[in-house]
């Protein structure tokens, strides 16, 4: 491994999220130093996900097959489709294991500021799922933000012809949260949206 | 340079991988952009939402630079409107016009009370009618008012049903109809006192809305890369329809 390799290699790890140039020195001599244990099935990783990974042609995730293993299991609820901005928030929501049904990634939020209008996010593939596939009930789980909660509610004004169910995610208070610890917004959000026990 | 002031948010972006660049609508400092590190962490994020009172301390070695902000909740519009589409648009249009037309680090302070009025009113039922009358004060802050008291052409100041493209002044029923096709239509609720006069329809505030909108494009949006800010659209289209629906 020549001088100008290594610092390729720092110079490619550097630009991953979280890292800078001094963590992407220690973790380029890590591999380094782990050649066989770890950079090489590393290097193999990724040059598997680079070539195998796709976006799922129904609901925009990430996987090696298309359709993803979301979209083809029995066992999902096909009439249930959750709409997140991201794979991350995809993933967030498989974490807790308790959605069953469908989902559709938006790939973004409105955002005037970035430039991000309604034909760059994934909408019209999702009006598109709504009127041909059985669809019951649609649930918007997009960020509680100014941008997100603008995009739900374009999205609900576009649904609105389809006949289907379209629902929001809950806020309030968090599992764990003290009051004393909570933003006002938080709280008020939750004083709001109070339920009769 | 180190100074405390209250402010608005009006927009914030993020910055490499947890910081932000906030724009605030100060009250003695005018639009104000500063980088806030760690903006996006899950303890401070809410705080810049746009809308949100904050009361900021802006930091830099000399006057020019971006500097730094730290802010404090105030009061979080916001939050309490989320669910809202109508009044969501209105905050969102409010917040991306008052950022397209001012020139940073330009004191206007008496904008600055409109607009703090404005986020207040949000909730209010004549809401949009604060709006409205609020885009014509900042047409007035800089230095485009409109005049809706008289008659451009006999000075005086009954039945005034028009405004003149051209000089944005008032002009009345019978000077204005051989020219209807090309003055703007002046609804009623701008002209009549403002106190004592009922609840404009929707229609007559998406009348308004349109008439501040052609002295807006022409004055201000023109110089403004992408022309009008799309939550504005976004905001007088929700009316448009409301309008519509209430109209069948």
């Amino acid at each position: 491994m020549s001088v100008s390799d290594i610092d390729s290699l720092i110079q490619y790890l550097s630009k991953l999220p979280g890292l800078g140039p001094r963590s992407a020195r220690r973790a380029a001599l890590y591999l380094i130093s782990n050649r066989e244990k770890l950079m090489e099935p590393l290097g193999a990783a990724m040059a598997s996900a680079a070539e195998n990974v796709k976006n799922c042609s129904r609901c925009s995730n990430l996987d090696t097959n298309d359709p993803c293993h979301i979209c083809i299991d029995p066992r999902r609820d096909v009439s249930v489709i959750c709409v997140v901005e991201s794979v991350a928030d995809l993933w967030a929501l498989e974490r807790t294991a308790s959605f069953k049904g469908t989902y559709h990634i938006l790939g973004g939020i409105l955002s005037p500021l970035d430039g991000v209008g309604p034909e760059d996010l994934n909408i019209r593939d999702l009006i598109g799922r709504a009127a041909k596939e059985n669809v019951k009930e649609i649930i918007l789980a997009t960020s509680a933000t100014v941008d997100g909660k603008t995009t739900a509610h374009y999205i609900t004004d576009r649904l609105k012809d389809c006949g289907v169910k379209v629902s929001e995610l809950a806020h309030g208070i968090p599992v764990g949260g003290e009051l004393d610890y909570l933003d006002d917004g938080t709280l008020s959000a939750a004083l709001k949206e109070r339920r009769s026990t | 340079m180190n100074w405390f002031d209250q402010g608005i948010v009006l927009s914030a972006r993020k910055y490499g991988e947890n910081s932000l660049i906030v724009a605030l609508m100060t009250a003695t400092h005018g639009k104000h952009s500063g980088l806030v590190r760690r903006g996006t962490s899950k303890r401070v994020r809410g705080i810049y939402e746009p809308g949100n009172f904050v009361s900021a301390n802006w930091n830099a070695r000399l006057e020019d630079h971006l500097g730094i902000y730290t802010c404090e909740l105030v009061a979080s519009k916001a939050a309490l409107i989320l669910n809202d589409p109508l009044l969501l648009s209105g905050l969102s249009s409010a917040c991306a016009v008052t950022e397209c037309a001012f020139p940073e680090r330009e004191p206007h302070s008496v904008f600055f009370n409109n607009f703090r009025k404005l986020v207040a009113s949000l909730d209010s039922p004549n809401w949009v009618e604060h709006y409205v009358f609020w885009e014509i004060r900042l047409l007035t802050e800089l230095g485009f008012g409109l005049d809706l008291s008289a008659c451009a052409a006999t000075g005086n100041s009954d039945q005034l049903v028009y405004v003149s493209p051209k000089s944005g002044k008032a002009v009345s029923k019978a000077v204005g109809k051989p020219y209807h096709h090309k003055l703007l239509p002046l609804p009623d609720f701008l002209t009549s006192d403002h106190e004592t006069a009922d609840s404009p329809s929707t229609a007559d505030l998406a009348a308004g809305l349109e008439m501040a909108e052609y002295f807006l494009k022409r004055n201000i949006f023109i110089h403004i890369k992408g022309g009008e800010p799309p939550a504005r659209t976004r905001f007088v289209d929700r009316l448009k329809q409301l309008a519509t629906i209430s109209s069948a």
